[in-house]
Protein backbone atom coordinates (compact mmCIF):
# COMPACT_ATOMS: atom_id res chain seq x y z
CA UNK A 1 0.00 0.00 0.00
CA UNK A 2 2.81 2.57 1.00
CA UNK A 3 4.69 1.33 -1.50
CA UNK A 4 1.72 1.60 -4.44
CA UNK A 5 1.17 5.40 -2.82
CA UNK A 6 5.05 6.26 -3.43
CA UNK A 7 4.84 4.57 -6.76
CA UNK A 8 1.65 6.76 -7.66
CA UNK A 9 2.26 9.97 -6.37
CA UNK A 10 -1.03 11.37 -7.68
CA UNK A 11 -3.65 8.77 -6.51
CA UNK A 12 -5.77 10.66 -8.28
CA UNK A 13 -8.12 8.76 -11.03
CA UNK A 14 -6.17 8.98 -14.06
CA UNK A 15 -7.30 6.36 -15.98
CA UNK A 16 -10.84 7.50 -15.06
CA UNK A 17 -11.20 9.08 -19.54
CA UNK A 18 -9.89 5.41 -20.21
CA UNK A 19 -13.36 4.50 -18.81
CA UNK A 20 -14.56 7.27 -20.11
CA UNK A 21 -13.91 6.85 -23.40
CA UNK A 22 -15.32 3.00 -23.31
CA UNK A 23 -18.28 4.05 -21.82
CA UNK A 24 -18.86 6.61 -24.57
CA UNK A 25 -18.85 3.97 -27.20
CA UNK A 26 -20.88 1.96 -25.16
CA UNK A 27 -23.62 4.18 -24.57
CA UNK A 28 -23.97 4.17 -28.45
CA UNK A 29 -24.79 0.74 -28.76
CA UNK A 30 -25.99 0.27 -25.31
CA UNK A 31 -29.77 -1.20 -26.29
CA UNK A 32 -28.52 -4.06 -28.34
CA UNK A 33 -25.85 -4.60 -25.85
CA UNK A 34 -27.92 -4.70 -22.68
CA UNK A 35 -30.25 -7.03 -24.52
CA UNK A 36 -28.03 -9.60 -25.58
CA UNK A 37 -26.34 -9.52 -22.49
CA UNK A 38 -29.86 -10.13 -20.82
CA UNK A 39 -31.60 -12.24 -23.29
CA UNK A 40 -29.14 -15.33 -23.61
CA UNK A 41 -28.18 -16.03 -19.64
CA UNK A 42 -32.20 -15.18 -19.47
CA UNK A 43 -33.03 -18.10 -21.45
CA UNK A 44 -30.85 -20.71 -20.23
CA UNK A 45 -32.04 -19.55 -16.48
CA UNK A 46 -35.93 -20.25 -17.47
CA UNK A 47 -36.10 -22.92 -19.90
CA UNK A 48 -33.29 -25.36 -17.52
CA UNK A 49 -34.80 -23.91 -14.61
CA UNK A 50 -38.75 -24.59 -15.12
CA UNK A 51 -38.09 -26.84 -17.91
CA UNK A 52 -35.74 -28.71 -16.23
CA UNK A 53 -36.69 -28.38 -12.94
CA UNK A 54 -40.08 -29.69 -13.45
CA UNK A 55 -38.45 -32.68 -13.17
CA UNK A 56 -36.38 -32.60 -10.36
CA UNK A 57 -37.07 -32.50 -6.88
CA UNK A 58 -35.86 -29.37 -4.90
CA UNK A 59 -32.07 -28.77 -5.29
CA UNK A 60 -30.07 -27.61 -2.37
CA UNK A 61 -33.39 -27.20 0.05
CA UNK A 62 -34.91 -24.81 -2.94
CA UNK A 63 -36.43 -24.77 -6.41
CA UNK A 64 -34.70 -25.43 -9.46
CA UNK A 65 -35.18 -22.37 -11.02
CA UNK A 66 -34.04 -20.40 -7.59
CA UNK A 67 -30.73 -22.50 -7.53
CA UNK A 68 -30.25 -21.44 -10.77
CA UNK A 69 -30.97 -18.19 -10.58
CA UNK A 70 -27.42 -17.51 -8.04
CA UNK A 71 -25.48 -19.10 -10.66
CA UNK A 72 -27.31 -17.61 -13.58
CA UNK A 73 -26.04 -13.69 -12.18
CA UNK A 74 -22.59 -14.66 -11.58
CA UNK A 75 -21.87 -16.81 -14.73
CA UNK A 76 -23.39 -13.93 -16.73
CA UNK A 77 -21.25 -11.37 -14.88
CA UNK A 78 -17.71 -13.34 -16.05
CA UNK A 79 -19.14 -13.97 -19.68
CA UNK A 80 -19.50 -10.03 -19.17
CA UNK A 81 -16.49 -8.87 -18.24
CA UNK A 82 -14.33 -12.20 -20.00
CA UNK A 83 -15.55 -10.92 -23.47
CA UNK A 84 -15.04 -7.17 -22.70
CA UNK A 85 -11.50 -7.92 -21.19
CA UNK A 86 -10.68 -10.34 -24.28
CA UNK A 87 -12.33 -9.30 -27.89
CA UNK A 88 -13.04 -5.79 -26.87
CA UNK A 89 -10.16 -5.04 -24.97
CA UNK A 90 -8.19 -6.54 -27.86
CA UNK A 91 -9.68 -4.56 -30.60
CA UNK A 92 -8.84 -1.43 -28.63
CA UNK A 93 -4.98 -2.71 -28.26
CA UNK A 94 -3.93 -4.68 -31.37
CA UNK A 95 -6.98 -3.44 -33.98
CA UNK A 96 -8.22 0.17 -33.41
CA UNK A 97 -4.69 0.75 -31.94
CA UNK A 98 -6.84 3.24 -28.98
CA UNK A 99 -4.25 2.08 -26.29
CA UNK A 100 -1.47 3.49 -28.60
CA UNK A 101 -3.07 6.85 -29.29
CA UNK A 102 -3.54 6.93 -25.56
CA UNK A 103 0.07 6.52 -24.60
CA UNK A 104 1.04 9.40 -26.66
CA UNK A 105 -0.64 11.86 -24.17
CA UNK A 106 0.52 12.01 -20.28
CA UNK A 107 -1.05 8.70 -19.43
CA UNK A 108 0.45 5.67 -19.14
CA UNK A 109 -0.13 2.14 -19.64
CA UNK A 110 -0.80 1.75 -15.85
CA UNK A 111 -3.84 3.63 -16.42
CA UNK A 112 -4.76 2.38 -19.55
CA UNK A 113 -5.17 -1.11 -17.95
CA UNK A 114 -6.64 -0.06 -14.51
CA UNK A 115 -9.54 1.91 -16.95
CA UNK A 116 -10.27 -1.51 -18.87
CA UNK A 117 -10.16 -3.19 -16.13
CA UNK A 118 -12.33 -1.28 -14.22
CA UNK A 119 -14.77 -0.74 -17.82
CA UNK A 120 -14.75 -4.44 -18.50
CA UNK A 121 -16.13 -4.56 -14.43
CA UNK A 122 -18.47 -2.11 -15.07
CA UNK A 123 -20.13 -3.30 -17.69
CA UNK A 124 -19.95 -7.27 -15.95
CA UNK A 125 -22.27 -5.32 -13.07
CA UNK A 126 -24.86 -4.08 -15.41
CA UNK A 127 -25.04 -7.69 -16.91
CA UNK A 128 -25.30 -9.10 -13.44
CA UNK A 129 -27.68 -6.42 -12.09
CA UNK A 130 -29.97 -6.70 -15.02
CA UNK A 131 -29.86 -10.49 -14.06
CA UNK A 132 -30.55 -9.65 -10.59
CA UNK A 133 -33.22 -7.47 -11.31
CA UNK A 134 -35.22 -10.16 -13.40
CA UNK A 135 -34.38 -12.95 -10.72
CA UNK A 136 -35.94 -10.38 -7.68
CA UNK A 137 -39.52 -9.44 -10.29
CA UNK A 138 -39.29 -13.01 -10.72
CA UNK A 139 -40.11 -13.15 -7.10
CA UNK A 140 -37.25 -15.69 -6.61
CA UNK A 141 -35.36 -13.48 -4.21
CA UNK A 142 -37.36 -11.79 -1.18
CA UNK A 143 -34.24 -11.00 1.23
CA UNK A 144 -32.90 -7.43 1.92
CA UNK A 145 -29.66 -9.75 2.12
CA UNK A 146 -29.60 -10.12 -1.49
CA UNK A 147 -28.47 -6.52 -1.97
CA UNK A 148 -25.13 -7.51 -0.60
CA UNK A 149 -25.10 -9.39 -4.01
CA UNK A 150 -24.44 -6.46 -5.91
CA UNK A 151 -20.98 -5.85 -4.31
CA UNK A 152 -20.47 -9.65 -5.32
CA UNK A 153 -21.02 -8.89 -8.76
CA UNK A 154 -18.74 -6.29 -8.85
CA UNK A 155 -15.83 -8.06 -7.06
CA UNK A 156 -16.41 -11.06 -9.54
CA UNK A 157 -16.21 -8.69 -12.34
CA UNK A 158 -13.14 -7.48 -11.23
CA UNK A 159 -11.47 -10.69 -11.07
CA UNK A 160 -12.63 -11.99 -14.73
CA UNK A 161 -11.45 -8.87 -16.01
CA UNK A 162 -8.28 -9.13 -14.72
CA UNK A 163 -7.56 -12.74 -15.74
CA UNK A 164 -8.94 -11.67 -19.62
CA UNK A 165 -6.76 -8.67 -19.77
CA UNK A 166 -3.98 -11.46 -19.15
CA UNK A 167 -5.12 -13.57 -22.18
CA UNK A 168 -5.23 -10.49 -24.13
CA UNK A 169 -1.93 -9.69 -23.18
CA UNK A 170 -0.80 -13.24 -24.58
CA UNK A 171 -2.94 -13.21 -27.69
CA UNK A 172 -1.64 -13.08 -31.23
CA UNK A 173 -5.21 -13.13 -32.80
CA UNK A 174 -9.21 -13.19 -32.13
CA UNK A 175 -8.75 -17.71 -32.51
CA UNK A 176 -6.27 -17.20 -29.38
CA UNK A 177 -9.64 -16.83 -27.30
CA UNK A 178 -11.23 -19.96 -27.84
CA UNK A 179 -8.51 -22.14 -26.09
CA UNK A 180 -9.20 -20.27 -23.11
CA UNK A 181 -12.83 -20.60 -23.05
CA UNK A 182 -12.79 -24.47 -24.02
CA UNK A 183 -9.69 -24.96 -21.68
CA UNK A 184 -11.22 -22.71 -18.33
CA UNK A 185 -14.22 -21.10 -19.05
CA UNK A 186 -16.86 -23.65 -19.87
CA UNK A 187 -15.07 -26.35 -17.60
CA UNK A 188 -15.08 -23.68 -14.96
CA UNK A 189 -19.10 -22.90 -15.78
CA UNK A 190 -19.88 -26.98 -15.12
CA UNK A 191 -17.65 -27.44 -12.08
CA UNK A 192 -18.57 -24.62 -10.17
CA UNK A 193 -21.83 -25.13 -9.16
CA UNK A 194 -23.86 -22.74 -11.33
CA UNK A 195 -25.97 -25.67 -12.69
CA UNK A 196 -26.01 -28.16 -10.13
CA UNK A 197 -24.11 -28.29 -6.30
CA UNK A 198 -20.83 -29.20 -6.60
CA UNK A 199 -21.18 -31.89 -3.99
CA UNK A 200 -22.55 -33.63 -6.78
CA UNK A 201 -18.93 -34.05 -8.32
CA UNK A 202 -16.25 -37.03 -7.48
CA UNK A 203 -13.99 -35.77 -4.93
CA UNK A 204 -10.72 -35.60 -6.69
CA UNK A 205 -12.59 -33.26 -9.28
CA UNK A 206 -13.71 -31.20 -5.96
CA UNK A 207 -10.69 -30.79 -5.04
CA UNK A 208 -10.18 -28.58 -7.79
CA UNK A 209 -13.58 -26.79 -7.95
CA UNK A 210 -13.24 -25.32 -4.63
CA UNK A 211 -9.87 -23.34 -5.95
CA UNK A 212 -12.10 -21.81 -8.71
CA UNK A 213 -13.04 -17.95 -8.85
CA UNK A 214 -16.66 -18.92 -10.17
CA UNK A 215 -16.99 -20.87 -7.26
CA UNK A 216 -16.29 -18.77 -4.59
CA UNK A 217 -18.31 -15.94 -6.59
CA UNK A 218 -21.39 -19.22 -6.49
CA UNK A 219 -20.74 -20.18 -2.45
CA UNK A 220 -21.14 -16.04 -1.93
CA UNK A 221 -23.94 -15.42 -4.12
CA UNK A 222 -26.13 -18.47 -3.59
CA UNK A 223 -26.72 -17.64 0.01
CA UNK A 224 -27.23 -14.32 -0.10
CA UNK A 225 -30.15 -14.77 -2.83
CA UNK A 226 -31.84 -17.29 -0.29
CA UNK A 227 -30.97 -15.12 2.64
CA UNK A 228 -28.62 -16.43 4.31
CA UNK A 229 -25.20 -15.31 5.32
CA UNK A 230 -22.73 -16.80 3.41
CA UNK A 231 -20.24 -19.26 4.89
CA UNK A 232 -16.77 -18.77 4.99
CA UNK A 233 -17.47 -15.16 2.93
CA UNK A 234 -14.03 -13.78 4.25
CA UNK A 235 -12.15 -16.26 2.65
CA UNK A 236 -14.43 -16.66 -0.60
CA UNK A 237 -14.06 -12.49 -0.72
CA UNK A 238 -10.61 -12.65 0.03
CA UNK A 239 -9.72 -15.57 -2.51
CA UNK A 240 -11.64 -13.05 -5.23
CA UNK A 241 -9.80 -10.55 -4.20
CA UNK A 242 -6.36 -12.17 -4.22
CA UNK A 243 -7.23 -13.67 -7.89
CA UNK A 244 -8.12 -10.09 -9.28
CA UNK A 245 -4.62 -8.63 -7.56
CA UNK A 246 -2.26 -11.63 -9.18
CA UNK A 247 -4.33 -11.54 -12.20
CA UNK A 248 -3.77 -7.67 -12.57
CA UNK A 249 -0.51 -7.73 -12.13
CA UNK A 250 0.51 -10.80 -14.75
CA UNK A 251 -1.54 -9.10 -16.89
CA UNK A 252 0.16 -5.73 -16.18
CA UNK A 253 3.59 -7.33 -16.85
CA UNK A 254 2.27 -8.88 -19.71
CA UNK A 255 1.24 -5.94 -21.38
CA UNK A 256 4.02 -3.79 -20.60
CA UNK A 257 6.41 -6.33 -22.41
CA UNK A 258 4.41 -6.81 -25.27
CA UNK A 259 3.78 -3.03 -25.60
CA UNK A 260 6.69 -0.89 -24.12
CA UNK A 261 9.35 -3.03 -25.69
CA UNK B 1 31.26 34.05 2.94
CA UNK B 2 29.00 31.07 3.94
CA UNK B 3 26.43 33.68 2.72
CA UNK B 4 28.29 34.38 -0.43
CA UNK B 5 28.65 31.08 -1.55
CA UNK B 6 25.43 29.54 -0.83
CA UNK B 7 24.18 33.05 -2.65
CA UNK B 8 25.76 32.00 -5.41
CA UNK B 9 24.98 28.24 -5.69
CA UNK B 10 21.02 29.24 -5.24
CA UNK B 11 21.57 31.88 -8.36
CA UNK B 12 23.56 28.84 -10.09
CA UNK B 13 20.77 26.72 -9.40
CA UNK B 14 17.90 29.27 -10.45
CA UNK B 15 20.21 29.36 -13.63
CA UNK B 16 19.76 25.42 -14.51
CA UNK B 17 16.14 25.44 -13.76
CA UNK B 18 15.40 28.53 -15.76
CA UNK B 19 17.77 27.17 -18.84
CA UNK B 20 15.41 24.07 -18.19
CA UNK B 21 12.18 25.57 -18.64
CA UNK B 22 12.88 27.81 -21.45
CA UNK B 23 16.59 28.19 -23.00
CA UNK B 24 17.00 24.69 -23.67
CA UNK B 25 16.20 23.05 -26.93
CA UNK B 26 12.84 21.55 -27.36
CA UNK B 27 14.30 18.27 -27.54
CA UNK B 28 17.79 16.87 -26.65
CA UNK B 29 19.09 13.38 -27.17
CA UNK B 30 22.57 12.10 -26.10
CA UNK B 31 24.51 8.90 -26.53
CA UNK B 32 20.99 7.30 -27.35
CA UNK B 33 21.33 3.73 -27.28
CA UNK B 34 18.92 0.58 -27.75
CA UNK B 35 18.99 -3.13 -28.46
CA UNK B 36 16.26 -5.63 -29.14
CA UNK B 37 17.82 -9.36 -28.87
CA UNK B 38 21.56 -8.22 -28.72
CA UNK B 39 20.95 -6.41 -31.56
CA UNK B 40 21.70 -2.28 -31.71
CA UNK B 41 18.84 -0.67 -33.65
CA UNK B 42 19.80 2.71 -32.21
CA UNK B 43 23.71 2.61 -31.72
CA UNK B 44 24.33 6.03 -30.16
CA UNK B 45 22.57 8.81 -31.61
CA UNK B 46 23.08 12.52 -30.78
CA UNK B 47 20.75 15.57 -31.50
CA UNK B 48 19.43 18.81 -31.04
CA UNK B 49 16.38 20.36 -31.80
CA UNK B 50 16.34 23.69 -30.96
CA UNK B 51 12.68 25.09 -29.99
CA UNK B 52 10.72 27.08 -32.67
CA UNK B 53 12.64 25.31 -35.77
CA UNK B 54 11.62 21.92 -37.63
CA UNK B 55 13.75 18.92 -37.22
CA UNK B 56 13.81 16.16 -40.03
CA UNK B 57 14.61 12.40 -39.29
CA UNK B 58 15.10 10.53 -42.38
CA UNK B 59 16.73 6.86 -43.34
CA UNK B 60 15.94 3.99 -44.76
CA UNK B 61 13.10 1.56 -43.59
CA UNK B 62 14.82 -0.28 -40.36
CA UNK B 63 17.13 2.54 -39.86
CA UNK B 64 15.96 3.10 -36.03
CA UNK B 65 13.55 6.10 -36.59
CA UNK B 66 10.74 4.79 -35.47
CA UNK B 67 12.83 3.23 -31.68
CA UNK B 68 14.45 6.65 -31.73
CA UNK B 69 11.31 8.54 -31.68
CA UNK B 70 9.37 5.86 -29.06
CA UNK B 71 12.57 6.48 -26.93
CA UNK B 72 11.80 10.20 -27.04
CA UNK B 73 8.38 9.43 -25.94
CA UNK B 74 9.15 7.74 -23.10
CA UNK B 75 7.49 4.33 -24.37
CA UNK B 76 10.10 2.66 -25.12
CA UNK B 77 13.36 2.50 -22.40
CA UNK B 78 16.91 3.46 -23.46
CA UNK B 79 20.01 0.68 -23.06
CA UNK B 80 21.89 4.30 -22.83
CA UNK B 81 21.91 8.04 -23.20
CA UNK B 82 19.91 10.56 -21.93
CA UNK B 83 17.26 12.45 -23.22
CA UNK B 84 15.34 15.80 -22.41
CA UNK B 85 11.81 16.33 -24.34
CA UNK B 86 10.63 20.31 -23.45
CA UNK B 87 13.23 20.44 -20.72
CA UNK B 88 12.06 17.22 -19.14
CA UNK B 89 14.01 14.32 -18.36
CA UNK B 90 12.65 11.27 -20.69
CA UNK B 91 11.60 8.99 -19.39
CA UNK B 92 12.01 9.40 -15.65
CA UNK B 93 9.04 12.90 -16.39
CA UNK B 94 7.96 11.37 -19.74
CA UNK B 95 3.92 11.84 -18.74
CA UNK B 96 4.70 15.63 -17.83
CA UNK B 97 6.83 16.06 -20.88
CA UNK B 98 4.42 14.44 -23.24
CA UNK B 99 1.05 16.83 -21.61
CA UNK B 100 3.07 19.68 -24.11
CA UNK B 101 3.80 17.55 -26.81
CA UNK B 102 1.27 16.35 -29.88
CA UNK B 103 1.58 13.54 -31.51
CA UNK B 104 0.93 12.27 -35.38
CA UNK B 105 1.27 8.71 -35.50
CA UNK B 106 2.28 6.92 -38.85
CA UNK B 107 -1.24 4.46 -38.87
CA UNK B 108 -3.99 6.06 -38.00
CA UNK B 109 -5.83 5.34 -34.89
CA UNK B 110 -8.69 7.52 -34.76
CA UNK B 111 -11.61 6.47 -32.54
CA UNK B 112 -13.81 4.66 -34.99
CA UNK B 113 -16.92 4.53 -33.57
CA UNK B 114 -17.12 8.25 -32.77
CA UNK B 115 -17.63 12.09 -34.98
CA UNK B 116 -14.83 14.16 -35.95
CA UNK B 117 -15.54 16.25 -32.13
CA UNK B 118 -16.05 13.53 -29.95
CA UNK B 119 -12.55 12.08 -31.32
CA UNK B 120 -11.12 15.75 -30.22
CA UNK B 121 -13.33 15.81 -27.23
CA UNK B 122 -12.13 12.00 -25.57
CA UNK B 123 -8.05 12.72 -26.57
CA UNK B 124 -8.46 15.74 -25.04
CA UNK B 125 -9.72 14.15 -21.80
CA UNK B 126 -6.68 12.06 -21.75
CA UNK B 127 -4.48 15.66 -21.20
CA UNK B 128 -6.75 15.76 -17.75
CA UNK B 129 -8.31 19.20 -19.80
CA UNK B 130 -12.05 20.07 -19.00
CA UNK B 131 -14.75 19.09 -20.93
CA UNK B 132 -16.27 23.20 -21.85
CA UNK B 133 -12.79 23.95 -22.27
CA UNK B 134 -11.92 21.49 -25.20
CA UNK B 135 -15.52 21.89 -26.28
CA UNK B 136 -14.45 25.57 -27.08
CA UNK B 137 -11.28 24.49 -28.75
CA UNK B 138 -13.10 22.02 -31.42
CA UNK B 139 -14.22 24.36 -33.77
CA UNK B 140 -11.06 26.09 -34.15
CA UNK B 141 -8.89 22.96 -34.32
CA UNK B 142 -11.37 21.65 -37.22
CA UNK B 143 -11.21 24.47 -38.97
CA UNK B 144 -7.54 24.65 -39.02
CA UNK B 145 -7.82 21.22 -39.91
CA UNK B 146 -9.42 21.94 -43.07
CA UNK B 147 -12.65 19.75 -41.71
CA UNK B 148 -14.86 23.34 -40.66
CA UNK B 149 -18.20 21.75 -40.54
CA UNK B 150 -17.54 18.35 -39.79
CA UNK B 151 -18.17 18.10 -35.96
CA UNK B 152 -20.66 15.37 -36.20
CA UNK B 153 -19.33 13.39 -39.35
CA UNK B 154 -19.00 9.83 -38.39
CA UNK B 155 -15.07 8.77 -39.39
CA UNK B 156 -16.47 6.84 -41.41
CA UNK B 157 -17.61 9.24 -44.20
CA UNK B 158 -14.49 10.94 -43.85
CA UNK B 159 -11.46 10.11 -46.58
CA UNK B 160 -8.03 8.98 -45.99
CA UNK B 161 -6.66 12.75 -46.51
CA UNK B 162 -9.56 14.38 -44.15
CA UNK B 163 -8.79 11.75 -41.23
CA UNK B 164 -4.99 12.79 -41.67
CA UNK B 165 -5.88 16.04 -40.67
CA UNK B 166 -8.63 15.17 -38.06
CA UNK B 167 -5.45 12.97 -36.50
CA UNK B 168 -3.19 16.33 -36.89
CA UNK B 169 -6.18 18.18 -35.19
CA UNK B 170 -6.43 15.69 -32.32
CA UNK B 171 -2.84 16.24 -31.84
CA UNK B 172 -2.97 20.17 -31.40
CA UNK B 173 -5.92 19.71 -28.55
CA UNK B 174 -3.74 20.23 -25.66
CA UNK B 175 -1.45 23.46 -27.59
CA UNK B 176 1.79 21.09 -27.63
CA UNK B 177 4.69 23.09 -27.97
CA UNK B 178 5.92 20.75 -29.26
CA UNK B 179 5.06 18.17 -32.42
CA UNK B 180 5.71 14.97 -33.42
CA UNK B 181 5.20 13.50 -37.12
CA UNK B 182 5.97 10.40 -38.04
CA UNK B 183 5.29 9.85 -41.83
CA UNK B 184 2.59 12.47 -42.34
CA UNK B 185 1.64 12.17 -45.22
CA UNK B 186 2.26 9.00 -46.24
CA UNK B 187 -0.58 7.76 -48.76
CA UNK B 188 -1.82 11.07 -49.28
CA UNK B 189 -3.15 12.53 -52.46
CA UNK B 190 -1.01 15.75 -53.91
CA UNK B 191 -3.92 18.13 -52.76
CA UNK B 192 -3.87 16.25 -49.49
CA UNK B 193 0.05 16.56 -48.80
CA UNK B 194 0.57 20.38 -49.61
CA UNK B 195 -2.74 21.27 -47.33
CA UNK B 196 -0.87 19.42 -44.55
CA UNK B 197 2.33 21.56 -45.67
CA UNK B 198 0.97 24.42 -45.46
CA UNK B 199 -1.00 23.98 -42.11
CA UNK B 200 2.67 22.65 -40.49
CA UNK B 201 4.01 26.38 -42.03
CA UNK B 202 1.73 27.93 -39.71
CA UNK B 203 2.66 25.91 -37.18
CA UNK B 204 5.94 26.91 -37.19
CA UNK B 205 4.68 30.52 -37.44
CA UNK B 206 2.74 30.15 -34.23
CA UNK B 207 6.24 29.13 -32.77
CA UNK B 208 5.71 25.59 -32.07
CA UNK B 209 8.69 22.72 -32.74
CA UNK B 210 8.01 20.08 -35.14
CA UNK B 211 9.65 16.71 -35.29
CA UNK B 212 9.13 15.08 -38.07
CA UNK B 213 10.23 11.40 -40.22
CA UNK B 214 9.20 11.32 -43.58
CA UNK B 215 10.80 9.27 -46.58
CA UNK B 216 9.61 11.83 -49.28
CA UNK B 217 12.44 14.35 -49.34
CA UNK B 218 11.24 17.05 -51.26
CA UNK B 219 8.70 16.59 -47.90
CA UNK B 220 11.78 17.42 -45.75
CA UNK B 221 13.31 19.85 -47.89
CA UNK B 222 10.77 21.96 -48.21
CA UNK B 223 10.11 21.50 -44.11
CA UNK B 224 12.94 21.29 -42.18
CA UNK B 225 15.54 23.93 -40.58
CA UNK B 226 17.67 20.91 -40.13
CA UNK B 227 17.57 17.60 -40.78
CA UNK B 228 19.52 14.20 -39.97
CA UNK B 229 19.70 11.09 -41.54
CA UNK B 230 19.75 8.33 -39.63
CA UNK B 231 20.80 4.53 -41.17
CA UNK B 232 21.90 1.34 -39.40
CA UNK B 233 21.20 3.04 -35.87
CA UNK B 234 23.72 6.17 -36.16
CA UNK B 235 23.17 9.55 -37.22
CA UNK B 236 25.42 9.41 -41.06
CA UNK B 237 24.85 13.28 -41.37
CA UNK B 238 23.50 16.05 -40.03
CA UNK B 239 22.63 20.13 -41.26
CA UNK B 240 20.27 22.17 -43.34
CA UNK B 241 18.90 20.40 -46.20
CA UNK B 242 20.76 23.23 -48.57
CA UNK B 243 24.16 23.04 -46.46
CA UNK B 244 23.76 19.08 -46.85
CA UNK B 245 22.75 18.96 -50.74
CA UNK B 246 26.61 21.26 -51.04
CA UNK B 247 28.48 19.19 -48.41
CA UNK B 248 27.54 16.28 -50.48
CA UNK B 249 26.51 16.51 -54.21
CA UNK B 250 27.71 17.92 -56.71
CA UNK B 251 25.63 20.87 -57.72
CA UNK B 252 24.13 19.45 -61.18
CA UNK B 253 22.61 15.96 -61.98
CA UNK B 254 21.78 14.55 -65.50
CA UNK B 255 18.86 11.62 -65.44
CA UNK B 256 19.61 9.61 -68.59
CA UNK B 257 16.46 6.71 -69.90
CA UNK B 258 16.41 4.24 -71.97
CA UNK B 259 18.02 1.14 -72.87
CA UNK B 260 20.87 1.93 -74.41
CA UNK B 261 21.37 4.55 -71.45
CA UNK B 262 24.05 2.53 -69.08
CA UNK B 263 26.50 1.47 -71.65
CA UNK B 264 26.16 4.46 -73.52
CA UNK B 265 26.88 6.11 -69.92
CA UNK B 266 29.56 4.17 -69.06
CA UNK B 267 31.56 4.73 -72.17
CA UNK B 268 31.38 8.20 -71.39
CA UNK B 269 32.41 8.45 -67.35
CA UNK B 270 34.55 11.48 -67.96
CA UNK B 271 32.13 13.54 -68.87
CA UNK B 272 30.89 13.41 -64.95
CA UNK B 273 32.32 13.42 -61.56
CA UNK B 274 30.48 10.41 -60.72
CA UNK B 275 27.76 8.41 -62.67
CA UNK B 276 25.57 5.58 -60.91
CA UNK B 277 22.87 3.23 -62.70
CA UNK B 278 19.62 1.64 -61.59
CA UNK B 279 17.72 -0.21 -63.91
CA UNK B 280 17.99 1.74 -67.19
CA UNK B 281 18.65 4.75 -65.68
CA UNK B 282 22.28 6.61 -65.74
CA UNK B 283 22.62 9.51 -63.12
CA UNK B 284 25.21 11.72 -63.88
CA UNK B 285 26.23 13.93 -60.89
CA UNK B 286 28.36 16.99 -62.09
CA UNK B 287 29.68 20.59 -61.28
CA UNK B 288 29.09 21.11 -65.05
CA UNK B 289 27.03 19.90 -67.35
CA UNK B 290 27.54 21.29 -70.49
CA UNK B 291 30.25 18.92 -71.90
CA UNK B 292 27.55 16.07 -71.44
CA UNK B 293 24.44 18.17 -72.68
CA UNK B 294 26.40 18.63 -75.41
CA UNK B 295 27.04 15.08 -75.97
CA UNK B 296 23.73 14.00 -75.67
CA UNK B 297 21.93 14.77 -78.91
CA UNK B 298 24.27 11.95 -80.85
CA UNK B 299 22.54 9.41 -78.73
CA UNK B 300 18.84 9.81 -80.49
CA UNK B 301 17.29 7.34 -78.61
CA UNK B 302 18.14 8.35 -75.13
CA UNK B 303 15.89 10.45 -73.32
CA UNK B 304 17.39 12.82 -70.49
CA UNK B 305 16.58 15.21 -67.45
CA UNK B 306 18.82 17.93 -66.43
CA UNK B 307 18.31 19.19 -62.75
CA UNK B 308 19.72 20.39 -59.71
CA UNK B 309 20.99 18.76 -57.36
CA UNK B 310 18.20 17.60 -54.64
CA UNK B 311 17.94 15.68 -51.27
CA UNK B 312 17.06 13.13 -52.51
CA UNK B 313 20.28 12.15 -54.48
CA UNK B 314 21.95 13.13 -51.15
CA UNK B 315 20.14 10.36 -49.53
CA UNK B 316 20.97 8.04 -51.91
CA UNK B 317 24.28 8.51 -52.10
CA UNK B 318 24.55 8.43 -48.05
CA UNK B 319 22.40 5.16 -47.93
CA UNK B 320 22.62 3.41 -51.06
CA UNK B 321 20.13 2.35 -53.79
CA UNK B 322 19.78 -1.28 -52.60
CA UNK B 323 16.29 -1.77 -51.01
CA UNK B 324 16.04 -2.15 -47.46
CA UNK B 325 13.40 -4.50 -45.37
Amino acid sequence: MTRSLYALPRPGLRWLPVWRRNFLVWRKLAIPSVLGNLADPLIYMLGLGYGLGGLLPQVSGVSYVSFLAAGTIVASTMNAATFEALYSAFSRMHVQKTWEAILNTPLSLDHVLTGELMWAASKSLLSGLAILLVVTALGLTASPLALWIVPVIFLTGLCFAALGLIVCALAPSYDFFMYYFTLFVTPMLLLSGVFFPADQLPAAVQAVSGWLPLAHAVQLARPLLHGAVPADAALHVGALLAIAGVAFFIASVLTRRRLLK
Amino acid sequence: MAALISGAGAASMADIVATGETGAAALSVRGLRKSYGGQEVVAGVDFSVPRGTCFGLLGPNGAGKTTTLRCCLGLTAPDGGEIALGGYPVPAAADAARARVGVVPQFDNLDPDFTASENLLVYGRYFGLADAGIRARIPALLDFAGLAGKEGARLQTLSGGMKRRLTLARALVNDPDIVFLDEPTTGLDPQARHLIWERLKRLMAQGKTLILTTHFMDEAERLCDRLAVLDHGRLITEGAPRELIAAHIEPQVVEIFGDEAPAWAKARRALGERLEVAGDTAFFYCRDAAPLLAALPEAPGLRYAHRAANLEDVFLKLTGRELRD
